[in-house]
């Protein structure tokens, strides 16, 4: 994965968080949205420290506030079910404006709404600080099965030259005049997903060729084992003990 | 449809990360089994196909589009084991390069999206492409149908995920409903599209799709004018395989849940008796059968603790449904190996 390969979601930088070992910033963002996802969701003050708490890494990664904005939008879909949530939830009732409203239904909302979008914000954090391959090393140093992360690098690797694939299937069917408008003309779409499927199946058939002529059995060898100091550790897992400081006091306060 | 951090409480994620691991690793190992050391590339590369193939766009009416989730077509063309392995890699990638599904709620959404869809949509295709004659339509249709049911299944399962573990109190009956109605409506579309994808394919590649590989016809050739059977090729000496080990780990993972989930579970009655209650339908209902049953309501008599109970009844419940199943299971097997050879049911214990 040169340069050139760098996926749009990462941001280049030289941040402190940037140069953390991989599997120690995958160990504290899993940490810290453990601690997110059990904080009592009447601690309302405990989200907004929590966001401070991001903030703060955003701020140390030198990842501008737009950027992150503009990923949140991804969450979407589960905004429009939490804002249904007041309105079909059960139990004690408010009204709001003249409408009434389910008072748990409005917690729940809350709860999914500040948990989901603090988990979201974690995660686009990560991505923007670490590049693909210190990714899938740092999931490997965490012990996750070899082999999943041997499929999980060439679905990253390839990844984009199947879409990109399925980019030129598209040109070629539109340079013959042809434009998808309805259920009618899934036919045509679905032989090219069909098409898809084969290329890419053989495309596997000749990798795995070229990588036995290479001496492959079974097993990718680990050149550039990643390792953490001490301090680097002490680093990372600041985060989330600060979380967790904030979770407790939402628990006895 | 990916499960936000939050929407599922810790224990019941917990739960279902457990499942989503256990469902990985036996995938691994089927996944060898289907693929060998081929598996790495390949699965990846599946991989990645399903992940482009589900960005690929099908226009329905008036600028409103659907596309593929693929649990049920890739479990198809690449068999089950694989086909959860890509899935779940896809919705790993997924949630952690795309923030795309919470990290927390990842065993909820690989069990939900990953298992259930590729597990249901595969069965029902077995069964279908079993019963009906053996022809290549018929593969088709059993592409349909089984990615027909394989979404509303998974609508089904986040539902009972969202029962157990849910933080908000939203009628489980609405619940349902909403769910399974609308993915029924989406199962449609799924359905059209993975049909029409596995005929593609089957057209062109009929060895690529694997749960059509009973389907090839015995390689004849012509000798001196007439057929002659082609000579099989070696067969591959398959190690004997004892299911006993892959039984003992699916029977502790469901006694660790019955007991562990229904532990943690709320001691609230559930939405639907809920609704019930509020609307005064429980009034007019008679008692059931079995109300005074030792595990009425799912709970232990004489076992105050109503938590302790509850799971006690979830493990009870786990035992009986085994020793039922196998019951059935040794029946209808004993009946099957009476009609063949009478001599092979003296071997088998009387306990059906």
């Amino acid at each position: 994965m040169g340069a050139g390969h760098a996926h749009k979601l990462y941001r280049h930088g030289h941040s402190p968080v940037h140069a953390l070992p991989p599997h120690t910033k995958l160990t504290a963002v899993f940490a810290f949205v453990v601690v997110v996802v059990s904080t009592p969701r009447t601690a309302v003050w405990a989200f907004a420290l929590y966001a401070a708490l991001l903030g703060t890494v955003a701020y140390a990664a030198r990842v501008p506030a737009s950027f992150l904005l503009k990923r949140l939008l991804i969450e979407i879909p589960f905004v429009a079910f939490a804002v249904l949530m007041p309105f079909v939830a059960q139990g004690e009732r408010v009204d709001v404006l003249g409408v009434s409203l389910s008072v748990n239904g409005l917690w729940g909302a809350w709860n999914v709404l500040a948990k989901g979008t603090l988990g979201v914000a974690a995660s686009v954090l990560l991505a923007a600080t670490t590049e693909l391959r210190e990714l899938l090393l740092g999931l490997q140093r965490l012990r996750l099965p070899p082999l999943l992360v041997q499929i999980a690098s060439f679905m990253i690797r390839y990844g984009d030259v199947i879409t990109d694939e399925m980019r030129r299937m598209r040109i070629a069917r539109e340079s013959r005049g042809f434009e998808a408008r309805g259920v009618r003309h899934w036919g045509v779409l679905a032989k090219s997903a069909g098409a898809l499927f084969i290329r890419s199946y053989e495309r596997g058939e000749r990798v795995h060729l070229a990588m036995i002529s290479r001496g492959y059995a079974g097993s990718m060898p680990v050149i550039d084992e990643v390792t953490a100091s001490r301090a680097q550790w002490s680093y990372a897992l600041a985060l989330p003990c600060a979380a967790l400081v904030v979770c407790l006091l939402g628990w006895f306060l | 449809m990916h499960v936000p951090d939050g929407f599922i409480n810790a224990p019941v994620s917990a739960a279902a990360g457990v499942v989503a691991a256990g469902a990985v690793a036996v995938s691994l190992r089927g996944a060898r089994r289907e693929l060998d050391e081929r598996t790495a590339p390949l699965a990846g590369l599946v991989a990645a196909f399903v992940f482009a193939a589900q960005m690929l766009n099908f226009p329905v009416a008036a600028g409103t589009s659907g596309h593929l989730l693929g649990g049920a077509l890739a479990a198809i063309l690449v068999g089950p084991f694989t086909g959860v392995l890509c899935l779940s890699v896809v919705l790993l990638m997924q949630g952690i390069l795309f923030a795309d599904g919470g990290l927390t709620a990842l065993g909820v959404n690989i069990t939900v999206m990953g298992v259930v869809t590729t597990v249901v949509g595969y069965a029902v295709f077995r069964a279908l492409v079993k019963v009906l004659p053996k022809k290549r339509p018929s593969i088709t249709v059993s592409a349909f149908v089984a990615a027909l049911l394989s979404v509303p299944a998974a609508a089904a399962a986040f539902t009972l995920v969202y029962a157990v573990g849910g933080t908000t109190d939203v009628p489980i009956g609405q619940v349902l409903t909403a769910m399974v109605g609308v993915h029924l409506l989406i199962g449609i579309g799924e359905a059209t599209i993975t049909a029409l994808t596995v005929g593609a394919v089957i057209a062109v590649r009929p060895d690529l799709v694997y749960g059509a590989r009973g389907l090839t016809a015995p390689l004849k050739l012509r000798v001196n004018g007439e057929l002659v059977d082609a000579p099989a090729a070696e067969p591959v000496p398959v190690a004997a395989r004892s299911p006993r080990k892959l039984l003992l780990a699916g029977l502790v993972t469901s006694l660790l849940l019955a007991g562990f989930v229904s532990f943690y579970a709320s001691a609230n009655p559930d939405g639907l008796e809920k609704v019930a209650a509020d609307k005064g339908i429980d009034a007019k209902a008679e008692d059931h059968a079995a109300a005074d049953s030792p595990l009425a309501d799912y709970g232990v008599q004489g076992i105050t603790d109503s938590r302790l109970s509850g799971g006690l009844a979830g493990v009870i419940g786990v035992g009986v449904t085994v020793v039922a199943g196998t019951g059935v299971f040794w029946a209808v097997r004993r009946r099957r190996t009476g009609g063949t050879s009478p001599a092979s049911t003296s071997d088998i214990p009387g306990n059906a």
